[in-house]
C-alpha cells in the first residue's frame, strides 16, 4: 500500500511568476524511505509543507495515509510528524517543556505527556540537557529534539526536510543514526536532502527533482549506475598522458576521459579504493610519478550531470513564507 | 472543550516564557513605573491640573491607557518572532484548531498586562494617587483597561503575522502607538493643540478610554474634551464601541491570515 501519494502538484509563487512545483508526482510504499534529492529551490520543501497540509498546491492531488491533504487537513495532521529545516522548538523553554507542551497539544493528558517527554529525551540522549533552555543546545541537539518533537504520538508518516543541513559531520553521523534507528520501527519516511550521500545512507529510494519535477527516481545503486560511481581522477606531465589514459581505461575497463587544460585523466571505477592502488601500482612500474590522484565520489553536480547534462543550479531561496 | 485546553495550554506556554526569562516581565514593568514617576515629578510641578490631590490623579489613567496601548507591539513582535523561527509551522502541523494559537497568545499577553497594571498602580498609590471612584467603579475601569489592550492585541496579530521582520514590527507598532498615545488627552490637556489635531484628539480611542477611566476613578472629565461632542459626553460607551469594532474587524482578518500564512 501507499502510504504518501502525489499527483501532478502544482504550486506558484508570486502570482506565477514563480513556478516551484511544474507537475509533480510522487509516492512511497508504507514502511519504506523515500530520500528526496534535489539542490536548493528545486521544489523539495515546498512538496513537503504541501503534503504536510502546511500549504495548499494550485492543482494537483495527494493523500498521505490514505486521507486526501486538501479535503483533510486535520485528519493528515493525527498521523503525520513534520520536522523542518529550522528547528522549530521554543528557544526560550526548556527542552522539557517543549516537548511535554507539544504532547499536551497532541492531547496526550498531562502525566502522559511528561511520561512521553521522558521517554524521548532518553531515546534522543537529551536527558541530561532536559532542563536546559533550548538556546544553550548545540545544532545538532536542536535537531535531535525537533524530531522527537515530531515523534511525540509516534506518526505513521514522517517528513523530515533536510534534517542535517547547516550540521556538523559529528551532528550529521549522530543524525543518520537516529533516523536510521527509527525507520527500523516501521514508520514511513519522507526526506528531503542535498547529499547524495545522505540519501543513500539513508533511503530505500530516491526521487531526484529539479525544477519542480522528478526527473530520475530509483533505488541509490541504479542511481548511482546511471551516474557511475565513484570516478579515479589523475593528473600527470604532459609527456605521460597516453601511457596514463591506457593504464587508468584497462584498471576502470572502460574508457577514460581526459581534460587536457589540467592535464586530468578520468574514469568510472566500481572498486574503490582498490582501483586506485591498483592504478597506482601500474603506473609505478611505468616510471610514471602522477602529480595529484584521488578517487571522487559522485556528487549532487554529478548526478545532475548526467541527468540533465546542467550542473545543479540554486534557483533562489526557496520561499519559506 | 478540547479546543479551551488547546488556549489554556499556549497561554501557559506565555506565562512559562515569563517565568524563564523574568528580565521581560520586569523591563515591561520598569518602563511604565519610570513613566509614571517622571511625568509626576517633572510635569507634576507645572502642569496645572486644576484636580484635587493634584495632577498625579489626571495621570494615572492616561499612563494605565498607554501602557495597555503598547499590549499591540508586544504581540505582534512575539508572533513575528514565532514565524521567523518555524516554530509557528509546528503549530499549525498539530492537530489544534488554528485560532488556539493566537487566542492563546492574546489572552497571555492580557495576563501580562494584569501584572503590569498592578504594579503601576502601586507604584501610582506610592506617589499620590488616590482613585475616589468607590471599589467597584474602579475595578470596572480596570477591566476596561484590559479589555483594551486585548483588542489592540489583535490588531498585533494581524501585524505581527503580516510582517517579515520582528525588529519592523516593534519600530511599526510604536509609530502607530506612540502618536496615538500623545495625541490625545492623556497627559496635557488638549486645548493648547491645534484646531484640527484637538479634533483628533477627541474622537481618539486612547481619549476616550482616558476620559471613561477618570471618571470611573473619580475625577470630573479634565483637559479638554469639549463640552456637547459625542466621545467628550459617553466616553465609555465610545471607547467600548471602538474595542467592539477593533475586534469584530481584527479577529476574522487574522485568524484568516494565520490559517493562510503559508499560501
Amino acid at each position: 500500500m501507499k502510504s504518501i501519494i502525489a499527483e501532478d502538484l502544482v504550486k506558484t509563487y508570486d502570482k506565477g511568476k514563480v513556478r516551484a512545483l511544474d507537475h509533480l508526482s510522487l509516492d512511497v510504499e508504507e514502511g519504506t524511505v523515500l530520500g528526496v534529492l534535489g539542490p536548493n529551490g528545486a521544489g523539495k520543501t515546498t512538496t513537503v509543507r504541501i503534503l504536510a497540509t502546511l500549504l495548499n498546491p494550485d492543482s494537483g492531488r495527494a493523500t498521505v495515509g490514505g486521507i486526501d491533504v486538501v479535503k483533510h487537513p486535520e485528519k493528515v495532521r493525527e498521523i503525520i510528524g513534520l520536522s523542518g529545516q529550522y528547528a522549530a522548538v521554543d528557544e526560550i523553554l526548556t527542552g522539557w517543556d517543549n516537548l511535554v507542551m507539544f504532547g499536551q497539544l497532541y492531547h496526550l493528558g498531562k502525566k502522559q505527556a511528561i511520561a512521553r517527554a521522558e521517554e524521548l529525551l532518553e531515546q534522543f540522549s537529551l536527558t541530561d540537557s532536559a532542563r536546559r533552555p533550548i538556546k544553550t543546545y548545540s545544532g545538532g541537539m536542536r535537531r535531535r529534539l525537533d524530531l522527537a518533537a515530531s515523534l511525540i504520538v509516534k506518526p505513521k508518516v514522517l517528513f523530515l526536510d533536510e534534517p542535517t543541513t547547516g550540521l556538523d559531520p559529528r551532528g550529521r553521523q549522530e543524525m543518520w543514526e537516529v533516523i536510521q534507528e527509527l525507520v527500523k520501527g516501521g514508520v514511513t519516511l519522507l526526506l528531503t536532502t542535498q547529499y547524495l550521500e545522505e540519501a543513500d545512507q539513508l533511503a530505500d529510494e530516491i526521487a531526484v527533482i529539479d525544477h519542480g519535477k522528478v526527473i530520475a527516481r530509483g533505488t541509490s545503486d541504479a542511481l548511482k549506475k546511471q551516474v557511475g560511481g565513484e570516478r579515479l581522477q589523475i593528473v600527470v606531465e604532459q609527456s605521460n598522458i597516453s601511457k596514463t589514459m591506457e593504464i587508468v581505461s584497462r584498471v576502470s575497463q572502460s574508457p577514460a576521459s581526459l581534460d587536457e587544460g589540467m592535464r586530468l585523466i578520468s574514469a568510472p571505477v566500481s572498486t574503490g579504493s582498490a582501483a586506485l592502488i591498483e592504478a597506482l601500482r601500474e603506473l609505478d612500474s611505468a616510471g610514471i610519478h602522477p602529480l595529484d590522484v584521488s578517487l571522487k565520489r559522485p556528487s549532487l553536480d554529478d548526478v545532475f550531470m548526467s541527468l540533465t547534462g546542467h550542473v545543479a543550479e540554486e534557483i533562489k531561496e526557496e520561499v519559506k513564507k | 472543550m478540547r479546543n479551551l485546553q488547546d488556549i489554556f495550554i499556549i497561554t501557559r506556554r506565555q506565562i512559562l516564557l515569563l517565568v524563564r526569562v523574568p528580565e521581560v516581565l520586569i523591563f515591561s514593568t520598569i518602563q511604565p513605573v519610570m513613566f509614571v514617576l517622571l511625568f509626576r515629578f517633572v510635569f507634576g510641578g507645572s502642569i496645572e491640573s486644576g484636580q484635587p490631590g493634584g495632577y498625579v490623579q489626571l495621570l494615572m489613567p492616561g499612563i494605565f491607557v498607554q501602557t495597555v496601548a503598547f499590549t499591540l507591539a508586544g504581540t505582534a513582535s512575539g508572533l513575528a518572532d514565532d514565524m521567523k523561527k518555524g516554530l509557528i509551522d509546528r503549530f499549525r502541523s498539530l492537530p489544534i484548531s488554528r485560532s488556539a494559537l493566537i487566542i492563546g497568545r492574546t489572552l497571555g499577553d492580557s495576563l501580562l498586562n494584569i501584572v503590569v497594571l498592578t504594579v503601576m498602580g502601586i507604584t501610582g498609590y506610592v506617589v499620590g494617587w488616590r482613585p475616589t471612584g468607590g471599589t467597584g467603579n474602579v475595578l470596572l475601569g480596570f477591566l476596561f483597561l484590559l479589555l483594551f489592550g486585548y483588542a489592540l492585541s489583535w490588531v498585533g496579530v494581524l501585524v505581527g503575522l503580516s510582517a517579515k521582520d520582528a525588529r519592523v514590527v516593534q519600530n511599526v507598532s510604536f509609530i502607530v502607538t506612540f502618536p496615538l498615545t500623545f495625541l490625545s488627552n492623556a497627559f496635557a490637556p488638549t486645548t493648547g493643540m491645534p484646531r484640527a489635531l484637538q479634533y483628533f484628539a477627541e474622537w481618539n480611542p486612547v481619549s476616550t478610554m482616558v476620559a471613561g477611566c477618570r471618571s470611573l476613578f473619580g475625577l470630573e472629565n479634565q483637559f479638554g474634551a469639549t463640552a456637547g461632542s459625542f466621545p467628550s459626553e459617553n466616553p465609555l460607551l465610545t471607547s467600548l464601541i471602538y474595542m467592539v469594532l477593533l475586534m469584530a474587524i481584527f479577529i476574522p482578518l487574522s485568524v484568516r491570515k494565520y490559517a493562510r500564512a503559508a499560501n
